[in-house]
């Protein structure tokens, strides 16, 4: 489990930590079953608020990604590939939708993007 | 479970009322207490605590009354309101000695652990001890004597980023079991954007609001545009807002959003909301 927050982002801490997750667990880095730490710890250990983590687990509990075991904690929920496949193009395709908006409101046409999407691809 | 719940603090005073103060802090939380000077920060933590008498009002520290119950409360409280300024002559030993004679139920081994972690010389005199270590003694006595709720007035002010980001980092420590929470008032914003689970912002002897810190975020955006959108319309729905010579700047209500479309908006920080919420008006400051 690997997470690096950036202070200067104007994305909310909570969200920083839900997005790490969420693409850790559905490129499979975080197996089904993998027990994650004390909400606690992890607000200790990030030197952030408590409740910054929680709001994340909370986040990733209502996506399915996770589930909690009452006095034992929070597991990664197990997932079959292709499930998982879809979760990730779903995500992709939501993030390129976003930068696909930014590049029509700057004027380029339907060509130029595929033209530019072609470069950057190599 | 609240360990700490306020209803109704009011006190009147001459030229300033604090009015109606309701807030409660949950077990295991850090909660940052902000506002203006004068805006009633001190006056609220005190008559909290009874060193002000409140005209009327109730506190509960888990779940006992205060008034009846004040001696069972203030054992699970422990306050740092302003700097350690007395005894100064006297060594950190010969005042942890008082304590642990008043208290019963004096943790020894835990005193001892929180010197080594706050990295506290006992054998110096009070006046060796630099402001921020002042706030870490502070707070070893009161642990050690085992309170749960902790209550500091500004204890970040006067310390230089690396003390203060040291002394977060031992309100998460504390709190990190579950069974401490710490209530602090502060000016410095970025403090709560580190460290607050809480937020509570009092205005002119009122609390404005109480609540999680990014839900007391996201119920503000900030906006800016240029000159000519500032119309009448658009003011009535600002908070507060300033023009300058290339546009303006300002404050809403995250419930406006759809009004403000046409504006650009972003997610404000703790300082916008306080500075646009305190002068609402186009006070200009001309250089």
């Amino acid at each position: 489990m690997n997470i690096v927050l950036n202070n200067g982002s104007e994305t909310p801490l909570y969200k920083q930590i839900y997005e790490q997750l969420r693409s850790q667990i559905i490129k499979g880095e975080l197996e089904g079953s993998y027990c994650l730490p004390p909400i606690r710890s992890v607000a200790l250990e990030l030197r952030v608020s408590v409740i910054t983590v929680k709001k994340a687990w909370e986040e990733l509990e209502r996506e399915g990604l996770i589930y909690t075991v009452t006095g034992r904690g929070c597991f990664v929920a197990p997932h079959k590939e292709p499930e998982l496949a879809d979760r990730r193009f779903e995500l992709a395709e939501a993030e390129l939708r976003a930068a696909l908006e930014r590049a029509v409101s700057l004027g380029l046409s339907d060509s130029e993007i595929r033209a530019l999407l072609e470069k950057l691809l190599g | 479970m609240a360990i700490l719940k306020v209803r109704n603090l009011t006190k009147r005073y001459e030229s300033f009322t604090l009015d109606g103060v309701s807030f409660d802090l949950d077990e295991g939380y850090i909660m940052g207490f902000i506002g203006r000077n004068g805006a009633g920060k001190t006056t609220t933590l005190k008559s909290m605590l009874g060193l002000v008498h409140p005209d009327s009002g109730e506190v509960e520290i888990c779940g006992l009354d205060f008034k009846s119950k004040e001696l069972q409360c203030k054992r699970e409280i422990g306050f740092v309101l302003g700097g350690f300024d007395f005894y100064l002559k006297r060594r950190l030993s010969a005042i942890s000695a008082v304590e642990r004679r008043f208290y019963p139920e004096w943790d020894e081994a835990g005193y001892r652990e929180y010197l080594r972690r706050f990295e506290l010389d006992e054998n110096k005199k009070v006046e060796e001890l630099s402001e921020g270590m002042k706030v870490k003694f502070s707070l070893a006595l009161a642990l050690s004597r085992r309170a749960r709720l902790l209550i500091l007035d500004e204890p970040t002010s006067g310390l230089d980023p690396v003390s203060r980001d040291e002394l977060l980092q031992i309100f998460r420590k504390v709190i990190e079991d579950g069974g401490h929470s710490v209530l602090f008032s502060t000016h410095i914003t970025s403090d709560l954007e580190k460290c607050a689970d809480f937020i509570t912002y009092i205005k002119d002897g009122k609390i404005v609001k109480s609540c999680e810190r990014e839900d007391f975020i996201d119920s503000y955006i900030a906006v800016s545009g240029r000159a000519e959108q500032l119309d009448e319309g658009l003011k009535q729905n600002l908070i507060g807002y300033k023009q300058n010579a290339f546009g303006f700047t300002g404050l809403a209500l995250a419930e406006k959003r759809e009004l403000l479309s046409s504006l650009q908006t972003a997610r404000p920080d703790i300082e916008t909301i306080m500075i646009y919420s305190e002068e609402p008006s186009d006070s200009e400051v001309r250089i």
